[in-house]
């Protein structure tokens, strides 16, 4: 069935309003997208005024601030607060990043505005549904595989080539690439996304691994990789500032070598 | 209706097509062999913009002329049809007909292409010397 229209609750409607509280000396504007998928209003972006100087520097620490003294309904996810976990990507002014790692001061607007990973189902606030997410980085089968007997003590690799997994390794699958992408948007059910991507060529080039040419066979595909058009979307948001156009690129050379 | 396929199966999908590294080569390939022809044929075309209509047919009658010619239409229509159709990929639904639009791109390209070529080939081997 085409739909022209987007769907009723598509629609942000402008939310409640939360004023700082008295003798709060210094305020900043946060808009931060609610919506509730299990009740039947549109979603909202809520104003909270922040008294800034009883909180952290970080956008983090302003949500926790919210959370326990404006609003306890915000839903968010986190928990490192170190850009270790990856569990607070989220989009901040406009960019996706990792809210733990990003200060409220960076936003260059006036006003802070908040959202959930763009194009993601949202399951309430700002925590998006990331199954699809986790289930493509699960399909390119992200663990060693050899048939050689497995060595009495490990699998040995030179420096060189482990050096080759720096760049790759670091990344910590908060999905901020991967929502970024357009080509993700239009095609995410069967376009890998730049972390899984990344991923793919992490076990690619580990000179550990022995199914190199099955792992090239899965990935060669249409969709699964060359809807990769090279937006760099990814690599600009990357909270880690590892690339991973950068990779699906060298997964694209590793193809042609094969056939060249 | 509510399905109930895991993440992992919607995830894998029909598999992998094991095709795709021939078009991405095709595109380069054409775009790399387009970049020489087409400054070669502006240059063409601005000669052929300062003679008459017979300067015009006996330009077409030179082999080389006549060879790099059909050879930049026909490359230009390649990559033309393979870019069309990352395109239509990238953007059409199936519900709006995508393969339709497929196999139209095909159709069209090759049809501008072998209309284009011919109408050189024409020129080049004589069938309109003498003007119009």
């Amino acid at each position: 069935m085409v739909e022209l229209a987007l769907p009723k609750n598509s629609r942000v409607t402008k939310g409640r309003q939360h004023k700082a509280p008295e003798g709060a000396k210094k305020t900043k504007s946060f808009r931060v997208y609610r919506y509730d998928p299990e009740g039947s209003e549109n979603p909202r972006w809520d104003t909270y005024e922040v008294d800034v100087e009883a909180c952290g520097p970080m956008v983090l620490d302003v949500l926790i601030h919210i959370k326990n003294t404006m609003d306890p309904t915000l839903a968010f996810r986190r928990s490192c607060r170190e850009g270790v976990c990856g569990s607070c990507a989220m989009n901040i002014g406009g960019r996706n990043t990792l809210a733990c790692t990003h200060g409220w001061a960076e936003v260059p607007s006036k006003d802070v505005q908040i959202s959930p990973l763009p194009h993601m189902p949202v399951l309430k606030d700002l925590v998006p549904d990331l199954t699809m997410f986790y289930a493509q980085y699960s399909s390119i089968e992200p663990w060693l595989q050899t048939e050689t007997p497995q060595p009495q003590k490990e699998w040995i690799q030179s420096p060189e080539d482990r050096e080759k997994l720096d760049g790759l390794y670091e990344c910590i699958l908060c999905a901020c690439c991967t929502t970024s992408c357009p080509s993700y948007w239009w095609n995410g059910d069967k376009y890998l996304g730049p972390a899984a991507l990344l991923h793919a060529y992490r076990w690619l080039i580990d000179s550990r691994d022995e199914a190199t040419g099955e792992r090239l066979d899965a990935l060669e595909d249409p969709f699964k990789l060359y809807r990769c058009h090279t937006i760099m979307n990814c690599a600009q948001v990357c909270p880690k500032g590892l690339n991973p156009a950068k990779a699906i690129a060298e997964v694209k050379k590793m193809l042609v070598d094969r056939v060249t | 209706m509510v399905s109930y396929r895991t993440p992992l199966g919607r995830a894998r999908g029909l598999g992998s097509a094991k095709d795709g590294v021939g078009h991405w080569i095709g595109q380069r390939v054409s775009a790399v062999a387009l970049a020489p022809l087409v400054l070669w044929m502006v240059y063409g075309v601005i000669r052929l913009a300062a003679g008459d209509y017979g300067f015009a047919v006996h330009w077409v009658q030179d082999p080389l002329n006549a060879t790099l010619t059909v050879l930049t239409l026909a490359i230009a229509f390649f990559h033309m049809r393979t870019g069309m159709q990352v395109v239509i990929e990238d953007y059409v639904d199936e519900a709006l007909g995508k393969s339709v639009l497929l196999i139209l791109n095909l159709f069209v390209c090759g049809l501008a292409g072998a209309l284009a070529i011919f109408s050189i080939l024409k020129v080049a081997f004589g069938g309109v010397v003498g003007g119009a």
